[in-house]
């Protein structure tokens, strides 16, 4: 009966989610999350809001039940606001989405061969992405907005140029920790090649770092997108959060509130969801914090 | 301590280089044509030549990043697009109403967040120190747009408190138009510094020199804001020191929003004019804060903590 007396073993995954089920707070901002990303998906595919830039309505319509698409009342063109808002959505999800798509893989691969190896590429890597972060983040996302152009890629662009560097550091770390434990050690003495200890070997022992990093970096992405929307080097044309706050800036003097705080709702419940799923994610995963 | 602030020196030397590189590589190769940038899509050939002229844009490149890194060394940045001004002037012309909202701001912002951390840290696991981690979570998941607008709208326009918009250089009245940016600075900031602040000083109360205290009959009130404190400095002191050199830039949106000129409303007047010039040197100028901004806070921190030494 020796299947009995070994117990079965709890991955770290497994373990971090029987953890953070017990976390109400971080359940729900799960749930959110997941309520924003179907509701990015079904944007994208057009089963919901729209078109979102047809005529429902007189300009400026203030917030009424009549119909689904006056929720949120009109703009100065007569459109919804609540299909602009739930367009905006699209917009902020794709941008964290995309960005982490491109600075994940970067930061992962610098961080790691830069700890792993050590020595001369290690000091390339860490000259590099030190002089990248010395150009504060704003000022370096501003700068490559400019000179790249106004536009969806450009923020895309920019704000991978601008996290990966978090996550490098972070993995960098870790694998100078680990590249001298027993487990590497013995999979040298198998035979086991530099990009086999890298990536099968100590890349899923430090992997947990990626996913905590993961939600700041959605978080970041999408508190970026608007501001860069809203000074006008971002989105164009189409209905981005900042680009609403942008136009309820004049709207307000004329009593017009209803884009503004579409806006701002939205982008508060999600950046709150990000705030406290990230931490939820940092003590369920982090083995230090136990 | 000499021979350590010159190695540092000497360390910053390939990080300044590597960023007059990014900058160079950023702005005069990926971005294309900078001319186009800066006349728009209707310039003619004749007006594209004479401008290229006018900025060296039709040297070769390696001229041009010579050129580029002498403007670093001699701090001469040439002149604005969109003014015609020297642009060096015009950043010693910014720093002025720029720090008159700052170091304000800053300043309150750090004895209330310090203030409000203790307090949670004495209270901590009690309902306030629930309360005020809430509160601080919800206050940074609000967009900063919304504070400003909020101010703007209601404070200065429907209430009247303080003025919409504008500055004053004169002294006294200088104070009525950086009031209102100033209270939502700290309000913007106080959601990440409490939390900040809160972690710091919790680290330390689980120090053996804490247990040491109390196990010695020392009130809790003394054990916080004598011994607690003490050690804490050093997290907060980093925390304050790199924050510094960055208060001469200023705030892009509050000076932009509330027509302070200093040099983040000088910056966004750049961007909506494409003022080529003024975003270079304004990027590369903050990137050398930031870094001689390090460079005090490691030599400040070696003199606060001994632990640190100035190998």
């Amino acid at each position: 009966m020796s299947t009995a007396i070994a117990a079965k073993g709890k991955s770290l995954w497994s373990d971090a989610w029987i953890r953070l089920k017990r976390d109400r707070y971080a359940m729900l901002s799960l749930a959110i999350v997941i309520f924003y990303s179907i509701l990015a998906i079904a944007t994208k595919l057009e089963w919901v809001a729209s078109p979102w830039d047809r005529v429902v309505g007189g300009a400026y319509a203030p917030p009424s039940f009549d119909k689904i698409e006056l929720w949120g009342g009109t703009d100065i063109f007569g459109r919804s606001v609540l299909y602009k808002v739930i367009q905006g959505t699209r917009i902020a999800m794709s941008v964290g989405l995309v960005s982490s798509l491109i600075s994940v893989p970067i930061g992962v691969t610098f961080g790691a061969i830069a700890g792993y190896f050590g020595g001369w590429v290690d000091d390339v890597v860490v000259w590099f992405y030190t002089t990248l972060s010395s150009i504060p983040s704003f000022m370096l996302l501003i700068a490559i907005t400019y000179a790249l152009g106004k536009g969806l890629t450009s923020i895309y662009i920019a704000l991978s140029v601008v996290a990966w560097v978090g996550l490098a550091r972070v993995i960098r770390g870790e694998f100078i920790k680990h590249k001298t434990r027993d487990y590497v050690v013995a999979a040298e003495s198998l035979g086991a090649s530099h990009f086999s200890k890298i990536f099968k070997h100590i890349f899923p022992n430090v992997s947990h770092f990626v996913i905590i990093n993961l939600s700041m970096q959605f978080m970041s992405a999408i508190k970026a997108e608007v501001i860069l929307s809203f000074l006008g080097l971002g989105v164009q044309g189409q209905p981005s959060w900042g680009v609403m706050i942008d136009d309820a800036k004049l709207e307000l003097a004329r009593g017009v509130w209803w884009q503004l705080a579409g806006a701002t709702i939205a982008m508060f419940f999600v950046v709150l969801a990000f705030n406290i799923l990230g931490d939820a994610l940092r003590d369920a995963l982090d083995p230090k914090i136990k | 301590m000499f021979v350590y602030i010159a190695r540092r020196l000497l360390h910053a030397i390939p990080t300044i280089f590597g960023i007059a590189l990014i900058i160079f590589v950023l702005f005069n190769l990926v971005g294309g044509d900078p001319t186009l940038q800066m006349l728009g899509k209707h310039a003619n050939a004749k007006q594209i030549t004479e401008l290229r002229h006018e900025y060296g844009f039709d040297q070769p490149m390696y001229v041009q990043f010579f050129e580029y890194l002498k403007q670093i060394l001699t701090f001469d940045f040439g002149r604005s697009y969109a003014t015609k001004q020297p642009i060096t002037q015009m950043i010693m012309n910014g720093i002025g109403p720029s720090l008159t909202l700052a170091i304000p701001a800053f300043f309150f912002t750090t004895v209330l967040s310090v203030s409000i951390g203790l307090l949670v840290a004495y209270y901590r696991g009690r309902w306030i120190d629930r309360l005020m981690v809430i509160m601080c979570v919800f206050g940074m998941s609000l967009s900063s747009l919304a504070y400003i607008l909020f101010g703007q709208y209601f404070l200065a326009y429907k209430l009247g408190w303080f003025p919409i918009a504008g500055f004053e250089t004169e002294w006294p009245d200088r104070f009525a138009y950086v009031a209102m940016p100033i209270i939502i600075w700290v309000v913007l900031s106080l959601g990440h510094d409490v939390r900040f602040y809160r972690t710091a000083l919790l680290e330390e109360i689980n120090q053996d020199y804490v247990r040491t205290a109390r196990a010695k009959g020392l009130g809790e009130s003394k054990v916080l804001f004598v011994h607690v404190l003490k050690n804490g400095m050093v997290p907060i002191l980093t925390n304050v020191v790199i924050e510094i050199p960055m208060l001469i830039l200023g705030s892009f949106l509050l000076e932009g929003f509330f027509g302070i000129p200093g040099l983040g409303g000088m910056t966004l007047d750049a961007i909506h004019n494409s003022d080529f010039p003024v975003i270079k040197a304004m990027t590369t100028v903050e990137a050398l804060l930031y870094i001689f901004g390090n460079l005090a806070t490691d030599v400040l921190y070696s003199l606060v903590d001994p632990r640190v030494s100035l190998k």
